[in-house]
């Protein structure tokens, strides 16, 4: 039986770190900023959650941490991107580039490890449990016990839609995006607008990390990531930057990636089913944006 | 033509160095890592390690040759990682099973792989052209099935099941590239070497390349002038991944004698080819000294680590900040104007 009950239980985990980057890609896209960075700054805000959660003993330490170098790394990218004015791709790759070998060596300097770090010390994210749900079947199996970053990123959802559609900063933020001489006119920098886009953007990357290395495993492994960041760049394309769209989306993808990790155990070799979701994503943005170029 | 402009985005290189040197001076401890680094890059006896930079730079160099190709042209083909892999592995694969002598085998093998790699480039090229997938985020995601790809082929149907690790089975003797000698550097430099030729003599000499440069700078220009776009669009990924492929091939019969999984991507050859190419503001000559540069780096931060305890990963963490600070002198490194619609 495919769809059973540790399926449901698994799409959570999958959904929410994909749903987060993808938020983070979201909030930048609309301001025009091609952060395709989101892979680098997610394995950072991976390590960092480790790092805070085993050095302070608490799960708050660790997401505090994630958050904070996601920032600076959002920064670091504004300042080499937005500031200086290099091309976006190319800092991309430099971001991404530096957060692998960062990482790596950080991990030689502060755990003298190599590969990958687990400890009993690293104190995973809470779950949330909601008792009420314990009767009704399918919806218990999904949301009951979930991690705190799933909701986080659910609430992120909402968050970021009406930041961006109904709050002041929102209407700069894309303003910044499809009309900078309309908001400098208006006395705003859209550098300043999109360099809090980006910072926004890292945190949110943080977040994501956070939740593949301290929420239902508790370790880092080298290049954690794996390819996530892109998947949400994908999301991000696809979705055209709308969060309310993004959480669908994620939603899809991380089902095939439970689903891909369920099939796994009946034998299939696992490159394949590791490479479902990279395929899915080429073919599915294929199509949306295909149909885009041919009826416009 | 290169201009004094160029050059400005050599200032951070510069910069790290003065400061190298500076600390040289001034702390001790600096010093002694700075004689390990060049242990490391060039030392060893008989300057053993410097051959085996040079044979880790002709592996960059090639990667950034192909990288070169489709950023000349405007294409940001960052799929180099899964053309090299199918190159490599179709290569371990012929060389492994063709029975034949090396004068058959290698231009076999040879073509096979710089089939397989232009292949994968065109893909990323289909998407792109046919399906709207920017070439950018299309290419990146088509290296994921291939590096899975050749990880199922040498996990399972071309296992070598009794070395006990996932890795084809390996070449017969006679096959191997020669090696000059007490090192281990192997003659696939020397294809290498023609590959560089080749590309700087088109890129700057021939039509083709004059109308891939134009292409590069000014699309409306290209089209206005009558070049056939989709053509130039398709024969330079088709060149850039067969340029992948070629060097997925010296891996192999080179370097591992078979394909091991992971070979070609734990090492970023892809990567640091990318790179290399920004650091050179894409002037073609002076691609295979900023690879060369970013093997020596790699190596000697070996070298340090043997010494001192360093993780080697330092070496990424400056490539990186080099890049980084590049990025914003050299401005229009990918002209603006090609990156939206192909």
């Amino acid at each position: 039986m495919l769809f059973d009950s540790a399926l449901l239980e698994s799409i959570p985990r999958f959904v929410t770190p994909l749903l987060l980057a993808a938020l983070a890609g979201a909030i930048c896209h609309r301001a025009s900023v091609f952060n395709i960075a989101l892979e680098g700054m997610m394995l950072i805000g991976a390590f960092c959650a480790v790092a805070g959660a085993y050095g302070s003993g608490t799960w708050l330490g660790g997401l505090g941490l994630a958050m904070l170098f996601g920032g600076l790394a959002g920064l670091a990218y504004s300042w080499f991107s937005i500031r200086r004015g290099g091309d976006d791709i190319v800092v991309s790759i430099g971001m991404n580039f530096l957060a692998i070998g960062a990482t790596i060596f950080m991990l030689r300097l502060l755990f003298g490890t190599r590969g990958q770090f687990d400890d009993p010390g690293i104190i995973a994210v809470p779950k949330v449990p909601l008792p009420f749900l314990d009767a009704v079947p399918v919806l218990s199996n999904l949301l009951n016990d979930q991690s705190l970053l799933f909701w986080i990123g659910l609430m992120m959802t909402f968050a970021i839609s009406y930041l961006l559609y109904r709050h002041r900063f929102g209407l700069r933020l894309r303003a910044a995006g499809e009309n900078p001489e309309a908001l400098q006119t208006a006395g705003l920098s859209p550098e300043r607008t999109r360099t809090v886009a980006v910072v926004i953007s890292g945190v949110l990357c943080g977040l994501a990390g956070a939740q593949l290395s301290i929420s239902n495993v508790t370790l880092f492994t080298e290049n954690m990531s794996a390819g996530r960041g892109w998947i949400a760049v994908v999301i991000v394309l696809m979705c055209n930057g709308r969060p309310l769209w993004v959480l669908p989306t994620a939603v899809l993808f991380g089902l095939v990636e439970a689903l891909g990790f369920r099939i796994q155990g009946l034998g299939l070799p696992q490159q394949f089913t590791d490479a479902l979701p990279y395929v899915l994503a080429l073919l599915v943005l294929a199509i949306v944006l295909g149909r885009k170029k041919y009826l416009a | 033509m290169v201009t004094s402009n160029r050059f400005r985005q050599f200032w951070p290189f510069l910069a790290l160095l003065a400061l190298f040197a500076v600390s040289a001076v001034l702390f001790p401890a600096v010093r002694d890592n700075a004689a390990s680094f060049l242990e490391g890059a060039f030392g060893g006896r008989r300057n053993f390690n410097f051959y085996s930079t040079l044979s880790r730079a002709s592996l960059i160099i090639g990667m950034a040759m192909s990288v070169l190709v489709s950023f000349r042209a405007g294409l940001i083909n960052i799929g180099g990682e899964g053309q090299l892999v199918l190159g490599g592995l179709t290569a371990a694969l012929v060389g492994a099973y063709l029975d034949a002598p090396p004068l058959v085998v290698w231009p076999v093998a040879l073509f096979a792989a710089m089939l397989a790699g232009s292949l994968w480039a065109m893909l990323a090229g289909w998407f792109d052209r046919i399906a709207g997938v920017p070439l950018v985020v299309g290419s990146l995601l088509l290296n994921y099935p291939a590096v899975l790809f050749a990880s199922y082929m040498v996990s399972h149907p071309f296992r070598d099941i009794a070395s006990g690790i996932t890795q084809s089975h390996r070449i017969a003797r006679e096959l191997r590239l020669p090696r000059f000698e007490a090192t281990l550097l192997d003659y696939g430099i020397y294809l290498i070497v023609l590959v560089i030729v080749l590309v700087i003599f088109f890129e700057r000499r021939s039509v083709f390349g004059y109308r891939l440069r134009m292409q590069g700078f000014s699309l409306p220009f290209a089209r206005s002038s009558g070049f056939p776009v989709g053509r130039i669009y398709f024969q330079t990924l088709a060149i850039s991944g067969a340029i992948a492929g070629v060097v997925g091939f010296i891996a192999v019969f080179g370097i591992n004698h078979r394909y091991v999984d992971g070979m070609l991507v734990l090492p970023l050859y892809s990567w640091t080819g990318v790179i290399a190419v920004l650091l050179a503001g894409m002037v073609s000559w002076l691609v295979p000294l900023t690879g060369l540069f970013f093997a020596a780096l790699g190596t000697g931060a070996v070298g340090i680590e043997r010494a001192a305890d360093i993780p080697r990963e330092a070496a990424q963490i400056i490539q990186a900040l080099i890049i980084l600070f590049a990025a914003g002198i050299g401005h229009g490194l990918i002209s603006r104007n090609t990156k939206g619609d192909g």
